[in-house]
């Protein structure tokens, strides 16, 4: 059987479950952080653990359809400039997916700052351009509105996928048996 | 934990008896006109129309007035927020500027300003209603076969399938493993702390992101034992072939989607301005 390289079956089942745990985490664990309207969102942090796991691939369907759904069981409606702007953010974190070797149990000081660079970057990206460009472009809001809510979401989003992103995968890499972390008996006993 | 949440409806309307695919057509070409334009009056008529429909679909109301109501609220700060951030986008676009009465500081109301407003709040709401109905009218395993009908692949209609068939196994998971933690002591609620709850949030994420990823192991390899993915093309069980009234409602909606281009287009610009001195 030739392998889809791009979409494999484990893909694909993990943007299925991946969409479905962003929903419920969405839902049910967001923590209001005190300031109106801003809530400190535990699905990125989960998001952003699988996009790196699992690729960019995923990471851009985890967030377009995890958000569409939550979206619309909510709202009866999707807001698409914001859901285009989750599908972004997972899209560039999943860009760091080669050069963090997660599953084999490597995540230290380097990976850790290989990640939020990548992570800082795409929430800029994400919440600094696209949602308010296409907030503008497709409902007409004033600039600066648009502006100050998408640099509060980045903020936020930054916080939160720092410290709980980093952790889900810091806690993910000990889980993972270490490459050649087994030895032979004859070199230990030399 | 209560069900707030829009599922299907089972019910005897031609809209639940129209292909999923149909309907999914349908509602895109409708949200694009949404998106597209900015004038009232097709704003106005896609409200209409989206009613009209929603009462032939034998929804009732009250079955879906929850999610109309977080809507409002939704609506109604983010009209007060752009009010604050902006007091004089109307004005911006309409080229006119007619007071009504002063508020305070550098806030005035002006007529264009509430019109404005009103297209916003408008053109938020226009689409809901066929939203609603297509939710509560689509059952989700043919919505999976719609994705794959209308040319989305089918691994990624299949995953869309996965993520609505398991959205409620995960909410038990959850829902056993934060009761479980709540057991122990773990408080969530606002009593605690704010780093002290994002700590123990942390905790009910780890059992339950780690018992995900087991799953989809699982999964995985059941898929592939199955030879998921060996052929191009794949059959739905729930998938139904296009009848006349799927063909009619799809003419109707886009003898619609070309009217409102039209109308749009004759605005010269892309809102329609009654302030416009003729």
């Amino acid at each position: 059987m030739k392998e889809n390289k791009l979409l494999s079956v484990k893909t694909i089942v993990a943007i299925g479950i991946g969409s479905a745990v962003f929903w419920v985490l969405g839902r049910f664990v967001a923590i209001p952080s005190g300031v109106p309207n801003t809530e400190i969102q535990t699905a990125y942090g989960f998001l952003a653990l699988m996009a790196i796991l699992y690729g960019p691939i995923a990471g851009i369907a985890i967030g377009f359809i995890g958000h569409t759904i939550k979206d619309i069981t909510m709202y009866g409606a999707g807001w698409y400039s914001w859901i285009i702007a989750s599908a972004v953010l997972g899209l560039i974190i999943g860009l760091a997916w080669k050069k963090i070797r997660i599953s084999e149990g490597v995540f230290g000081k380097r990976e850790i700052v290989i990640f939020n660079i990548y992570q800082v970057f795409a929430n800029i990206v994400a919440w600094g351009i696209v949602a308010p460009t296409l907030d503008i472009a497709i409902y007409a809001e004033p600039m600066n509105k648009v502006y100050l809510q998408g640099i509060v979401a980045g903020l936020s989003n930054i916080v939160t996928i720092g410290i709980i992103g980093t952790l889900l995968l810091t806690a993910y890499a000990k889980t993972r048996v270490k490459k050649g972390s087994l030895d032979k008996e004859e070199s230990r006993s030399v | 934990m209560q069900e707030l949440m829009i599922s299907y409806l089972k019910r005897d309307s031609f809209i639940h008896e129209m292909t999923g695919a149909t309907k999914l057509i349908c509602l895109v070409l409708c949200s694009s006109i949404t998106m597209l334009t900015y004038d009232t009056r097709v704003l106005i008529g896609m409200l209409v129309f989206g009613i009209v429909i929603f009462k032939f679909s034998k929804v009732k109301f009250r079955e879906v007035a929850f999610v109309f109501y977080f809507i409002l609220a939704f609506l109604l700060l983010n009209n007060v927020a752009i009010f604050i951030f902006s007091p004089y986008e109307g004005v911006k676009i309409y080229g006119t500027r007619t007071e009504l009465f002063k508020l305070i500081g550098p806030y005035t109301i002006t007529i264009e300003q509430l019109f404005y407003l009103l297209n916003i709040t408008l053109k938020y709401l226009a689409v809901i209603p066929l939203a609603l109905i297509f939710m509560t009218a689509t059952h989700p395993s043919e919505f999976a076969a719609s994705l794959n009908r209308i040319g989305i692949s089918y691994r990624i209609a299949y995953a869309v399938a996965i993520a609505l068939r398991y959205i409620p196994d995960v909410q038990r998971d959850y829902q056993d493993i934060s009761f479980a933690a709540q057991a122990r002591g773990i408080d969530l609620s606002k009593k605690e702390k704010l780093t002290k709850r994002i700590k123990n949030a942390a905790s009910i994420l780890m059992p339950l992101i780690f018992s995900s990823l087991q799953r989809i192991e699982t999964i995985s390899c059941a898929m592939e034992l199955r030879a998921f993915g060996k052929y191009k093309k794949r059959m739905w069980y729930s998938g139904r072939k296009f009848a006349k009234k799927d063909y009619l409602a799809l003419l109707m909606v886009s003898i619609l989607f070309i009217l409102a281009m039209g109308v749009s287009i004759s605005n010269q610009g892309r809102f329609y301005n009654p302030f416009r001195v003729q």
